[in-house]
């Protein structure tokens, strides 16, 4: 190929690149995210002298490639010559790099051991991963007792382009469900999960850990910079794997302790009582707003699902039929299919959600109150 | 099917393209015409070449999903397929370009090569060969009906985790299945590939003269042997999990998810260098014939391909390494994956040895070949930089990872490939391909590679997760560059199709050794075409 065409196959290549690039308005970001914990700093580090290591061999071995390809090439008339062994070079080679590898193992082996080391956190913090979002318990030390869901925060109109992206998309929960933590604390994250493998993953905070079902591992961090941090889920969960985000709120411990004394105050406050009657507008309100966070992304906004993994609800006998087997079906779930139990929601919005399911789209099927959840629940 | 054996009464002097469609009324195939020709052939020419175009043809329906999936991520939200669809194309993307395009392609020259090189007159089991093949297509169609049932294809990812796999349709079971009958005919394919190299070489062609390529196949072999049964164990496990009540991966009843996240690894690791040995082999023909001198350290080449081959079987955890497993465990795994780079850097060490002080032309086979040395070297590279444990916890399940592999199937595994076809075609066709276009279509592989895989590395380093149908706006301007390379990195394989075509219709006829350098007894002993039986009489070898 003359040289021409290989030039005009580059310009080209260029022209392509340039135009995908002004496409896109977003500054570009092809480094590892800027470290928030003093782990993630060490990782940095380690990325670096890995990555001077392997430049500079690759630089090394083709820089030769490159020079017999200049060099020694027929057409200046270069005559080959016969060797083809060399015990000496081949020892070398060999043991060099192995010295090479020995020599840098010794400080990955130090960062290796220290973030094993979950021992003596001050806040213990269970991420339980369900398709699709993240269940949050402070289960030790300051904060005890807090307990919420994390879902999405996107707007499904953003998501399906019906309206214009905002700047945290794909990686904001629902306001108020965020992950505080206080600044320079010991943080242990335990990880596990309802249904299939999920991972809980903050990059600026240096931490990943696969969150596997019925198996609780853990993992911890220490972070030293107030902000907000955000992740995503890591591990393939099903459908919805790109829409479960992770938001870590690093505050003063002022602000924590004062986030922790709101909270509590909320969920007393908050406790819906299961003994109330309610009317069926009332009851179908609140519903809609449990579905939207809990059900849309299977069943869809017009009930119709995806079937046939992710059935209609339009029409369904269950959402039409007897009220015990729609209970049920929200409480306990389907086994072996993705219709997981729905038990951590309380009793006024389980009967809410029904009630919002048996009389929206074309289902006309009656009310149902707290109390026969309540009743139906093991 | 009755198999008519081979009457030695054809013709051995004729000139004819035996490798491709044409009629072959000359007692070839049995004595059959047509497509039965092709349906009995114990031919181990025949069976190379019906590898080689299966897996071509696989190649475009695992790229077609390719384009599918960079059509998607081109721009953030949802645009053309739902999540679920997503996955499914993700997972069957993966199973097809592995199962179905790249093992089969290097079978396939297997077929056409090892008899060749060591002076054999066919495979050991020509039916058994046969029966190899034939399985192929049908695996092949179960993962492609797949999309067809309810529930479409599984959306689990080539690795088949579990307990996702629990929650999937019917596609799940036609998967399994097919991947049961992948590694039938891989283990049988395999047995063949042994048998024929251990028993049949020509007198003289003692295991330390045989051509690398040969050597390659048979350590490959080997693993095919150990690794496939690990697979089928796994998705047998996975299978009685979804239908017969075991609870091999579930908590509830006593299992473990990461038990089958062990045996498809144990399975995983040495796969991939099933995939990487025999590209080595190749690679290991072409850059001496080029050089137009000898292969630098063959003693040490068979060493180091040994070696790869046995550590393969320790590593597999560092695909693991966020499971949660003991430090001890991720210390073992670590060690053991950067180990496996000294005999890695071994083999690079010698092709650029071979290289120096040669006497160098650039014809398309070595260009696919440098392009291999170059950048399988950059993906070796960046599995360094994941054996780190620390780095790997930010990488791992990221882009980076999907760019480290691609470098290693891709630009590793695919560009040796190409490599091969275009050193062989002439052998093979009696016939030259166009240089110019073979050049053409290097070029614009090459350059639209690395667009696509290059810039992966930065949204891995960002924190892009892999498998997400959708992705937050800071990744748009690499994943748009990605999308572009990846439509143009696919239209430019029509050019190869193109390219082979117009060989085998109207190339220049090729002399019995068009390379000045190639050296083994398929240039040396055999006329240019090959006859479609070679080698009744062995050979001796001085």
């Amino acid at each position: 190929m003359s040289s021409q065409s290989v030039r005009r196959i580059f310009l080209l290549a260029c022209a392509l690149a340039a135009a995908a690039a002004c496409g896109a308005a977003q500054a570009l970001e092809w480094n590892l995210q800027p470290a928030a914990s003093a782990m993630a700093a060490e990782i940095h580090d380690l990325h670096e002298y890995v990555m001077i290591l392997v430049v500079v061999i690759f630089v090394g071995v083709f820089g030769f490639m490159f020079y017999a390809c200049y060099a020694h090439r027929k057409s200046k008339g270069h005559v080959a010559a016969q060797f083809h062994e060399n015990t000496t070079v081949e020892i070398i080679w060999t043991v060099i790099p192995a010295i090479i590898l020995v020599a840098f193992a010794w400080p990955v082996t130090k960062v290796v051991i220290a973030q094993k080391d979950a021992s003596a956190a001050d806040i213990t913090i269970k991420a339980t991963g369900i398709q699709w979002k993240w269940d949050y318990e402070y289960i030790k030390g300051e904060g005890e007792g807090i307990h919420f869901v994390s879902t999405l925060g996107t707007p499904r109109d953003q998501i399906e382009d019906r309206a214009p992206k905002g700047e945290h998309y794909l990686l904001e929960v629902e306001p108020g469900t965020e992950v505080w933590v206080p600044i320079g604390k010991k943080v242990r994250i335990l990880t596990t999960a309802a249904d299939v493998v999920h991972a809980w993953w903050v990059p600026a905070l240096g931490l990943k850990q696969d969150a596997i079902p019925g198996f609780i591992r853990d993992t911890w961090f220490r972070a030293d910079k107030v902000g907000t941090y955000r992740g995503q889920c890591a591990e393939l969960c099903g459908k919805e794997h790109g829409f479960m985000p992770i938001v870590v709120k690093v505050v003063s411990q002022e602000d924590y302790s004062k986030w922790v004394g709101d909270r509590k105050k909320a969920m007393l406050a908050a406790a819906d009582d299961p003994s109330k009657t309610w009317t069926l507008p009332d009851l179908v309100a609140r519903g809609e707003k449990v579905y939207a966070a809990n059900c849309v992304a299977c069943h869809q906004a017009n009930g119709k699902g995806t079937p046939p993994a992710f059935p209609p609800l339009d029409g369904s006998k269950i959402a039409t039929g007897a009220k015990a087997g729609h209970i049920d079906m929200v409480l306990n779930g389907k086994p072996n299919t993705a219709m997981q139990s729905f038990k951590q929601l309380n009793d006024t919005e389980i009967a809410a959600v029904i009630t919002y399911e048996r009389n929206s789209w074309s289902n006309k099927a009656g009310e149902v109150q707290p109390a026969e959840v309540k009743a139906r629940r093991k | 099917m009755s198999s008519v054996p081979h009457a030695h009464d054809h013709d051995h002097a004729h000139g004819h393209d035996h490798g491709h469609d044409h009629d072959h009324g000359h007692g070839h195939g049995g004595g059959y015409g047509g497509i039965m020709r092709w349906i009995t052939t114990t031919n181990h020419k025949d069976i190379g070449t019906l590898y080689l175009w299966f897996s071509f043809t696989m190649f475009m329906v695992g790229g077609v999903m390719a384009m599918a999936i960079r059509l998607e991520l081109f721009s953030p939200g949802l645009q053309f397929f739902n999540p679920d669809l997503f996955n499914q194309f993700t997972t069957m993307h993966g199973l097809i370009m592995v199962f179905g395009a790249i093992m089969p392609a290097f079978v396939g020259f297997a077929n056409w090569q090892i008899p060749m090189m060591i002076g054999a007159p066919d495979m050991a089991f020509a039916r058994l060969n046969n029966w190899s093949f034939w399985l192929l297509p049908f695996a092949a169609s179960l993962l492609v009906l797949s999309f067809f049932t309810p529930g479409g294809a599984p959306g689990v990812g080539w690795t088949m985790y579990a307990p996702l796999t629990v929650q999937m349709g019917m596609g799940m079971d036609l998967t399994i299945f097919a991947v049961h009958i992948l590694g039938m005919s891989s283990i049988l394919g395999s047995i063949n590939i042994i048998t024929t190299i251990l028993n049949m070489r020509a007198p003289g062609m003692t295991l330390m003269r045989m051509p690398l390529f040969v050597w390659t196949w048979l350590i490959t072999a080997y693993l095919l042997v150990a690794a496939m049964p690990v697979l089928a164990g796994a998705v047998t496990m996975t299978l009685t999990d979804r239908h017969f009540g075991t609870t091999f991966f579930n908590a509830a009843g006593g299992g473990d998810p990461v038990l089958y996240q062990h045996i498809f690894w144990f399975f995983g690791h040495p796969e991939v260098y099933i995939i990487a040995l025999p590209a080595f082999g190749v690679i290991s023909q072409v850059i001496p014939a080029f050089s137009r001198k000898p292969l630098f350290g063959y003693a040490s080449m068979v060493y180091a391909t040994s070696a790869i081959a046995i550590i393969s079987f320790i590593v597999w955890a560092h695909h693991m390494y966020t499971v949660g497993m003991p430090v001890t465990g991720q210390l073992f795994f670590m060690y053991a994956t950067m180990i496996i780079a000294v005999p890695t850097g071994v083999k690079v060490f010698n092709w650029v040895a071979t290289m120096w002080k040669g006497s160098l032309t650039f014809e398309t086979p070595m260009l696919f070949a440098l392009g291999f040395l170059f950048l399988f070297t950059l993906g070796g590279f960046t599995g360094l930089v994941l054996s780190i444990v620390p780095v790997d916890i930010q990488l791992q399940d990221t882009y980076y990872v999907v760019a480290h592999f691609h470098y290693v199937m891709v630009a590793g595994a695919l560009f040796s490939a190409f490599a091969g076809i275009y050193f062989w075609l002439p052998k093979w066709t009696g016939k030259m391909y166009d240089e110019t276009l073979g050049k053409w279509h290097f070029w614009l592989t090459l350059i639209f590679f690395n667009m696509i895989f290059f810039v992966q590395h930065f949204l891995g380093l960002a924190g892009m997760p892999r498998r997400i149908p959708d992705y937050p706006l800071m990744f748009e301007t690499w994943n748009k560059i990605s999308s572009i390379g990846a439509f143009g990195f696919g239209l430019s394989q029509l050019l190869l199709l193109y390219v082979v075509l117009k060989c085998i219709r109207s190339g220049e006829p090729a002399p019995q050794k068009p390379w000045e350098g190639a050296d083994s007894l398929e240039w040396t002993h055999l006329p240019t075409p090959v006859p479609y039986h070679t080698f009744e009489t062995q050979p001796v070898l001085k």
